[in-house]
């Protein structure tokens, strides 16, 4: 009897004694973003104490240096235990395509994590019959940003649709705003071009545009390009040359009316700028997109060969919890990607988005690495670029269509 | 012998380790760029890729693919910075130096501060003057502090293009441009009174011409017209490269100007050359080896230039686009490897022909000695 016991006190033990040794967390979450990192650290630490985790950040906007230098590792066959990356394509495109990931759908099931995120979302992360990664906060691509108290002095309300935010924007040229469109560097402008396009092709249209099932060169699509040329013309002529919270500047500064971008902006006028939300600023879904939620989701994955793959599984784990997503959302300035988190936590921008997570169509972001593999997205700069220099809707979506079967998109 | 041996034994890891790590690195590059690593996702970042090789391809639709506008564009740009690059340093250079060398007073004091922009790494340079080229500051409120009104170029930002030549015309251009360089080749060889080089390139020269203004013109690389030039957005790029580097070539040209012996310059008074004869037919030849090794350094420099539009503009900006950035685009973050592997494979021989003129020259001046 006593040996019995002796046996099952070692074993207890040793299960808790058991999570040791190291994890490794890669990611590109440093500056403002770092403190609710480093909250979703602590609380793994206390869970397991004994484990050394590794902090190991590579700072650049939305991970453009990260992700070259996860290349460069995962190449080299030194993967980190688990890492940072957009939810949807850009993992499957990229790592899940090249069997370097491990499906988590068994840790899904575990968790009980098919019906605690929505279903929209978990097609977006499945492929092939996995689920390959673990989204940890949401954010919304499609929304308009705008200082009500401007536009009353301006006389116009927020419109509904970009042949109402074309009218609009004529009268506030004519009352002597230059650029009423604030606009920054080149992936701010695919960003309002995925804004644009899920309002002329509808969310069906738009995910037919990433399964395949509609060509770039459709009239539809190229109609986007047209448009899109005629939003252009609303915006800032130096928008090269800005970076997206100096965008979002001119419309808190008064200089232009509305900005289109995904809602860290909200993030930065609330704690950077220090202003109210709901009062002194205000947002809407970009025109002709209500009813849709275009999210983009960052998200942990498992690598093939990690070292400490228990350890990363302890961290996933965390990742999809409740618990873990309401302390790293609030301070990250997203919203969870579970439906049953709670609202208390947030402000009202973030309780306002969180309605409509629950509420509205979800379909993902091309430039946020939701909907196409990296090889389209990172030329889709290309294909824009094309577009700014010839003005010329049918070259850009010749050009489009043209990488799009270069890159197999939606094989 | 025993001294061979030992100096075999001396150098072979450094052979074998250049063998290796530059050579056979090169080697493994023009595979890649003769394969197809990338076209297929599920090859791109497999633990084994399987390559297929397909030839020339990756070359072929590099210049001549619809997709790849933007590398055209961005050898287009690579010419003309490489080009204004290196006339403007040399000139800011050589006239710094001839006024540092008239030993007005300070000039220990400016020769500092014209050299120092060189201790900096050109992302700073980039950096500053990114600050310095915004539309609504620097540069352009520059005028103001003379009561003239600011300036409104959008250093950066803008789109304009002078030069416009349709792509098409590139093989009419280049033909044009190598036949002339023959041409003058064979000036050369006929004032030094070398007639087998005059006759080579006399006729090399003379069928390159009349190829480029007879068929070349029919030689089309594109079904469509598309217009490539001189991107104005790079204007800014070449100021802060030269104002980056100009110091460099000051010095040289300084330690040149010194470095001529009084008593040529004395013989040419005594002559009565006025010293702007002076400068044009004493001076400036004597000068001529520091310019050509000037250029070398001030070339390969800009052919090789990244980080400084990295800091200044950005990778996802069409306009001041050079070939380099564009392989970072394409490997790193499309996972089109081969392609970027061609790209580096055109730069290798884009610097090649710049820099083994000079070495083969260097080589055949010391065989001489």
């Amino acid at each position: 009897m006593r040996k019995w016991l002796l046996v099952l006190g070692v074993a207890l033990g040793l299960s808790a004694l058991a999570q040791t040794g190291k994890l490794e967390i890669f990611s590109w979450w440093a500056g403002d973003e770092g403190p609710a990192l480093e909250a979703l650290i602590r609380l793994y630490k206390q869970k397991y104490p004994g484990v050394e985790v590794i902090n190991a950040t590579v700072t650049g906007g939305a991970g453009v240096n990260a992700k070259a230098v996860l290349k460069t590792r995962m190449l080299g066959g030194d993967p980190p235990d688990t890492f940072q990356v957009h939810a949807g394509m850009e993992l499957i495109g990229t790592w899940v395509v090249a069997n370097r990931m491990e499906d988590l759908t068994p840790l899904f099931r575990q968790e009980g994590w098919l019906q605690a995120f929505p279903k929209g979302l978990i097609d977006l992360i499945s492929h092939k019959g996995g689920i390959w990664s673990v989204p940890v906060n949401i954010h919304r691509s499609n929304v308009m940003w705008y200082i009500p108290a401007k536009l009353r002095e301006w006389g116009v309300n927020p419109p509904k649709t970009w042949a109402e935010f074309l009218a609009t924007c004529e009268t506030l040229k004519r009352k002597g705003l230059q650029a009423p469109l604030a606009l920054g560097e080149n992936w701010t402008q695919q960003h309002l071009w995925e804004s644009v396009a899920l309002a002329m092709l509808g969310a069906d249209g738009w995910n037919n545009l990433w399964n395949g099932k509609l060509k770039f060169t459709d009239p539809k699509a190229v109609a986007v390009w047209e448009t899109f040329g005629k939003v252009l013309d609303c915006a800032n002529k130096d928008a090269a040359g800005l970076s997206w919270q100096q965008a979002v500047d001119r419309v808190v500064q008064g200089q232009a009316a509305f900005n289109i971008m995904g809602d860290w902006a909200a993030g930065y006028m609330t704690t950077t700028l220090k202003l109210k939300p709901g009062t002194d600023f205000a947002w809407a879904p970009s025109p002709g997109t209500q009813g849709v939620f275009m999210m983009l989701s960052d998200s942990f994955g498992l690598p093939k060969g990690a070292k400490n793959r228990q350890n990363a599984l302890n961290w996933l784990r965390l990742v999809g919890s409740k618990e873990g997503q309401d302390t790293f959302n609030p301070l990250k300035g997203s919203i969870a990607a579970r439906l049953d988190s709670d609202p208390a936590k947030y402000n009202a921008y973030g309780q306002a988005a969180m309605r409509d997570w629950k509420s509205n169509r979800i379909v993902g972001s091309l430039v946020h690495g939701a909907v196409a593999p990296e090889s389209f997205m990172s030329q889709f700069g290309t294909v824009m670029e094309i577009f700014l220099q010839t003005k010329s809707p049918k070259a850009a979506a010749n050009a489009a269509q043209a990488i799009a079967d270069q890159v197999g998109l939606g094989r | 012998m025993r001294d061979r041996i030992a100096a075999f034994l001396v150098l072979l890891p450094s052979l074998v380790a250049v063998g290796i790590f530059v050579y056979g690195f090169i080697g493994q590059n023009l595979y890649v760029s003769l394969s197809d690593w990338g076209k297929n996702p599920a090859q791109a970042l497999a633990e084994e890729p399987t390559l297929h090789f397909v030839g020339l391809a990756n070359y072929q639709e590099l210049f001549t693919g619809f997709v790849d506008v933007r590398f055209r564009q961005s050898v287009v740009n690579l010419i003309f910075f490489t080009l204004f690059f290196m006339a403007g340093s040399l000139g800011l250079g050589l006239l710094l130096a001839v006024a540092l060398d008239q030993s007005p007073k300070g000039e220990g004091f400016f020769r500092t501060v014209f050299l120092f922009p060189m201790a900096l790494s050109f992302v700073v340079t980039g950096t500053i003057w990114r600050w310095l080229l915004q539309p609504q500051g620097g540069v352009n409120v520059l005028p103001t502090l003379l009561g003239l009104p600011p300036l409104s170029f959008p250093w950066l930002t803008t789109r304009e293009q002078v030069l416009v030549f349709d792509w098409n015309q590139l093989p009419f251009y280049t033909a044009l441009v190598v036949g002339l360089v023959l041409l003058y080749v064979a000036y050369r060889a006929h004032r030094e009174g070398e007639r087998k080089r005059r006759f080579f390139a006399l006729l090399s020269g003379g069928a390159l011409l009349l190829w480029a203004l007879t068929l070349g013109r029919g030689v089309h690389l594109l079904p469509y017209p598309e217009p490539h030039g001189f991107s104005l957005a790079l204007v800014g790029v070449i100021l802060a490269a030269m104002w980056q580097m100009s110091g460099y070539t000051m010095a040289l040209y300084l330690a040149g100007l010194r470095g001529i012996p009084v008593e040529v310059l004395e013989a040419a008074k005594v002559d009565g050359a006025n010293p702007w004869q002076t400068y044009r037919y004493v001076i400036l030849p004597l000068l001529a080896p520091i310019t050509l090794s000037a250029m070398i350094v001030l070339g390969h420099i800009a052919l090789k230039i990244f980080d400084l539009i990295f800091a200044m503009a950005g990778l996802d900006y069409a306009p001041t686009d050079v070939p380099a950035i564009y392989m970072y685009l394409l490997a790193f973050r499309g996972n089109q490897f081969a392609k970027g592997a061609t790209i580096g494979i055109l730069l290798l021989l884009l610097v090649a022909v710049v820099v083994i003129p000079y070495l083969a020259s260097q080589l055949r001046k010391e065989v001489r000695r």
